[in-house]
């Protein structure tokens, strides 16, 4: 039984977004659409959150906390790229110092696309994200089990 | 016999205010939620989060941050198992002191500059509350001439009737114990008024989930404070005390909701002069008239 589903903690780091993708992630946590009926909540510390929700696209100033705040999350944790630009690098994607979508600075496990990222679109992407971070928390409880024994 | 009772309330304690504040925690995340037009998360959703927050990885900085939390933990369990068990209440008051005391140095033992402003925070906000949970004590033994719980069950009026001001004291240092807006300083639970996360900045998974079952413990200990103004003689008076209790706990999820964190200043100065006034001329009353 994978606990995690039921209580996904977000994250939100604004990478070189234009904003657009930002007002969006907040508004999925609004009462219009209330995040929290999922148990949603947006933490603003990684070691406690489950889901990493980046907008705005990879640059050579930002690569480097991203990782940082991937790595200081603790296992099980997905990756939510909201936004095309956070995806692909979108319309910044021929930046001089845009590098591209999150993906190349850490594993992402969900794509949300949209221009701006709809927030009904978001709130399947972090469901999406759900699931792989139950398959995610079994292969953990798989590996704690492995390594008692 | 003192000391079985106390273990029996002990170990009670420890199974059943995890339940009730659990279930606590989730009706009043439910009525925030409606607060603000929202549906709100399912009733158990703090259980669901504790439940995960324990499947988590264990990355604590050190080892000996959990042990602070556990000691944390236990002592919290045995202040609400003396208070629940009829026993004396400096002694509870004291007890859940020293756990604030360890919560406060398993932040400080991360060496993390966030999780120590947070324990500054936390400092200051028991520096606050403090004063006035000893004028509670006070003015309890006053009105009860005795320090345990059990003595109110003799009563023939509940002590609200001597202690009002008192209570009104208490109920002002409740927000800073209950961690609700305007005097969540430490560790608040809305992300967006916080420094990163406070106290608990550091501490994840395992650790994250004890922090919050004493949260949970503590919570019910304090509702019991609020509670033990209202038992008399009369065995029926503890439904006024639970009916009491719901209506303060109402009160202080709108407080929650209708206002932004305090600066720290306003927080200490304000409690001390809450305490002063109506622990003071509380007391002052209640030894000289
Ligand atoms: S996807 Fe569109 S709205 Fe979102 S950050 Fe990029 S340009 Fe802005």
């Amino acid at each position: 039984m994978a606990f995690a589903s039921k209580s996904p903690w977000v994250i939100h780091y604004d990478g070189s977004s234009c904003n657009g993708c930002d007002i969006e992630v907040l508004a999925t946590l609004c009462p219009g659409f209330d995040g929290e009926r999922f148990g949603v909540i947006n933490t603003g510390n990684p070691k406690h959150a489950d889901i990493f929700l980046v907008t705005g696209s990879i640059n050579e100033q930002n690569i480097e906390v991203v990782r940082q705040i991937y790595d200081q999350m603790v296992e099980p944790k997905v990756v939510v790229a909201c936004g095309i630009c956070a995806c692909t690098g979108g319309i910044f994607h021929d930046c001089y110092n845009v590098l591209g979508g999150v993906d190349k600075a850490i594993p992402v496990d969900v794509y949300a696309p949209g221009c701006a990222v709809r927030p009904e679109a978001l709130i399947d992407a972090i469901v999406k994200g759900i699931a792989v971070l139950d398959e995610k928390s079994a292969a953990l409880e798989k590996k704690k089990k492995e390594g008692v024994a | 016999m003192t000391l079985l009772y106390t273990l029996i309330g002990c170990i009670v304690f420890a199974i059943v205010a995890p339940l009730v504040g659990c279930l606590i925690a989730g009706v009043d995340r439910i009525i925030s939620a409606r607060m603000q037009g929202r549906v709100g998360p399912p009733l158990l959703q703090p259980y669901y989060d504790v439940r995960k927050l324990l499947a988590k990885e264990n990355v604590s900085v050190n080892s000996v941050e959990n042990t602070y939390i556990v000691c944390a933990l236990v002592f919290t369990i045995v202040a609400g198992g003396i208070f629940f068990s009829g026993g004396n209440l400096l002694m509870c008051v004291f007890v859940i002191t020293l756990a604030s005391m360890f919560f406060i140095i398993a932040a400080y033992s991360a060496r993390s500059p966030y999780a120590e402003v947070g324990a500054n925070r936390e400092t200051l906000q028991v520096m606050s509350y403090e004063p006035m949970v000893l004028f509670m004590a006070v003015g309890f033994y006053l009105g009860a001439q005795t320090f345990d719980i059990n003595g109110l069950f003799t009563l023939d009026v509940p002590i609200i009737a001597n202690t009002w001001l008192i209570f009104i004291g208490l109920l002002f240092v409740l927000t800073i114990k209950l961690r609700k807006s305007p005097f969540d300083l430490s560790m608040s639970h809305h992300a967006h008024q916080e420094i990163v996360r406070g106290v608990t900045t550091e501490m994840s998974g395992p650790t994250l989930a004890r922090v919050e079952i004493m949260h949970w413990c503590e919570n019910v200990l304090f509702l019991g404070w609020v509670g033990m103004f209202f038992v008399w003689g009369n065995p029926l008076s503890i439904l006024l005390a639970l009916a009491v209790i719901a209506v303060v706990y109402f009160l202080e999820i709108w407080i929650d909701n209708n206002f932004a964190r305090m600066k720290w200043q306003f927080m200490l100065k304000s409690a001390w002069i809450v305490a002063l006034v109506a622990g003071g001329v509380n007391i002052a009353f209640l030894v000289f008239l």
